[in-house]
């Protein structure tokens, strides 16, 4: 479904900040996997991401999603297929427009826009039904304006749009860190029913072991843009916070045995 | 102030509205501050004077005028998106190639129209007195401008512009395309601001490559006034607010122009000067700033 090969990029390339911020990533994700995605702060995680949607380009590698070699593709152009979910809650909706004008906007993602009304009476139903299945009572509210809502509110609501229509690739960057964990676990939760329901192939970066654990069929742990530990299947059910936390010391600590022999 | 005088004020905020609208459009809507109308204004101007000099029909000319400021919108936008050229630069080295080509295309620094044919002629047929075709004439054109534009922005394309304003990422991550948004919305822009110099020209008779100086700030002053009397709380208001707001500035400037301090009057031409600390004023008015910081 998704193949990153030998993906490379830097940032301030060629500077004294410079950061190599991922280093020969290859991965392989199938259709349908759920994959978690720890890593220390800086590892690379939100950079994985947002090389797979598109936000900068790689300096080397190639990634295709599904039969298409998206590597130079702009990010509109990938919006098609894929969609995405950020850690801040203000970046997923436009404040000034109304409730049901955000849905409108994303139930129209990535295809042509034209002079038809933005919002249609004929989907009003649509909308306050996939408002429901939030419950938080939104479908009573589509004239409201989005920027009256609460920062877990605007999440479910972002949450929704991504999946409005249905995207070959869910990427959630710590959708629910900005969020109190009592919202957090309730959009966690909205989050397996909707990957679940749609059968998403989906990638999920969380700061949370437990989460990691918890949710989704694969984990990867990245550190210092390297894909440090890929664990799935019965191994990945079995796994606990001490195992991660093993693996985590064990290859910072070859680190320190390379490097130290390095400087030898 | 005269009746006379307040007539014509009423006259000069209807025609000056429609650059007021596309003003808000990029400066509210976009968040694109955009200098570029300093010179669309008389562009729009400079067209439909030429074109009726050469026996184009008037409302013709207006097609013209509309296209012409269109382009040099779309120009400022390609500088600032596909050559990263700061907004305000990039709008202000169109607005100065634009002060150039007007001349090229008037022939001249100005062109008369006494005598020619123009949009008021139809009406002024109809037996309507010459100070009230005017007014008539740009109600109809700056109301049909609002009407349109709020129509426009409740359009699937217009949602999309009112978020590339919002919140570019969130619209990108949907699959829009920003810049073109961007090119598109700065072109309509600068095409209603042609629009209004070209009605100017012909109801003051004459298209002139210095009518544009001031033409942003006045925009802004208006835009702040209809926002601060008339709100902003829905695309409809707002846009009928500019409008509104357009048309009090002008009674305003009227009311200024007529005051007296002994020997002490206002010239016309210190009219830049009261529109600047107006809106200085409203910059730094407290209620008012944390709205401007705000977006
Ligand atoms: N746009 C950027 N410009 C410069 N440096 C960046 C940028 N984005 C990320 N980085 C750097 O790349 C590294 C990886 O960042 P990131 O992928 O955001 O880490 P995280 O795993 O915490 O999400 C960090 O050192 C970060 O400072
Ligand atoms: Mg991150």
């Amino acid at each position: 479904m998704i193949s990153l090969k030998n993906c490379n990029k830097y940032f301030h390339k060629g500077s004294v900040n410079e950061v190599f911020a991922l280093n020969s990533v290859n991965l392989d994700i199938a259709e349908g996997d759920f994959i978690s995605i720890i890593g220390s702060n800086g590892a690379g995680k939100s950079t994985l991401l947002n090389s797979i949607a598109g936000v900068f380009m790689l300096d080397s590698g190639s990634i295709m999603i599904g039969d298409r070699d998206v590597t130079s593709w702009p990010e509109y152009k990938r919006a098609k297929f894929l969609s995405r979910v950020f850690q801040d809650p203000l970046l997923g909706t436009c404040p000034s427009a109304t409730i049901e004008q955000n849905i409108a906007l994303a139930k129209k993602r990535g295809q042509w826009r034209g002079f038809s009304r933005g919002v249609k009476v004929k989907d009003r139903p649509e909308f306050q039904e996939k408002l429901k299945i939030l419950g938080l009572g939104l479908e009573n509210r589509l004239q409201d304006k989005v920027g009256l809502l609460s920062g877990g509110q605007r999440q479910a609501l972002t949450m929704l749009m991504a999946t409005m229509i249905r995207p070959e690739v869910l990427l959630l960057d710590e959708h629910v860190a900005a969020l109190d964990p009592k919202t957090a676990r309730q959009i966690l939760t909205l989050t397996e029913e909707i990957v679940g329901h749609q059968e998403l192939t989906t990638l999920m970066i969380t700061h949370n072991m437990k989460h990691a654990i918890q949710f989704g069929n694969r984990l990867i742990m990245l550190h210092q843009g390297r894909v440090i530990s890929d664990v799935a299947g019965e191994e990945k059910k079995n796994l606990t916070v001490g195992d991660l936390l093993q693996k985590f010391y064990a290859s910072s600590e070859e680190e320190l045995v390379t490097d130290a022999m390095l400087l030898a | 102030m005269t009746v006379y005088a307040a007539l014509g004020a009423i006259e000069q905020g209807l025609v000056y509205g429609i650059m007021v609208i596309g003003v808000y459009l990029t400066f509210r809507i976009l968040d694109f501050p955009d200098l570029t109308v300093d010179g669309s204004l008389p562009l729009g101007a400079s067209i439909s004077a030429v074109a009726i000099t050469s026996g184009i029909n008037p409302y013709l000319s207006l097609v013209f005028a509309l296209a012409g400021g269109f382009v040099a919108g779309m120009i400022t936008a390609i500088l600032n998106t596909k050559f990263k050229i700061l907004h305000l630069l990039a709008s202000i080295l169109t607005m100065i190639a634009l002060y150039s080509i007007n001349i090229r295309i008037m022939g001249g620094p100005n062109v008369a129209l006494l005598g020619s044919a123009t949009v008021f002629d139809p009406v002024i047929n109809w037996g309507i007195p010459g100070q009230y075709a005017g007014i008539l004439i740009f109600a109809i054109f700056s109301v049909s401008v609002t009407a349109f534009i709020v129509w426009f922005l409740k359009t699937e394309l217009g949602l999309a512009i009112l978020a590339t304003g919002d919140n570019p990422r969130m619209i990108t991550s949907l699959g829009v395309n920003t810049h073109a948004v961007i090119i598109l919305g700065v072109g309509l822009s600068n095409g209603l601001v042609a629009l209004s110099g070209a009605l100017i020209a012909q109801n003051q008779g004459a298209a002139d490559v210095g009518m544009g100086i001031g033409t942003i700030i006045a925009g802004l002053a208006s835009v702040i006034i209809g926002e601060t009397i008339f709100g902003d709380n829905s695309v409809l208001r707002a846009f009928i607010a500019a409008l509104l707001g357009s048309v009090v500035y002008r009674l305003a400037i009227a009311l200024a122009l007529g005051v007296e301090f002994g020997d002490f009057s206002f010239n016309p031409s210190d009219l830049n000067l009261i529109t600047a600390v107006l809106v200085i004023f409203a910059l730094i008015a407290p209620g008012i700033k944390k709205k401007m910081v705000a977006r």
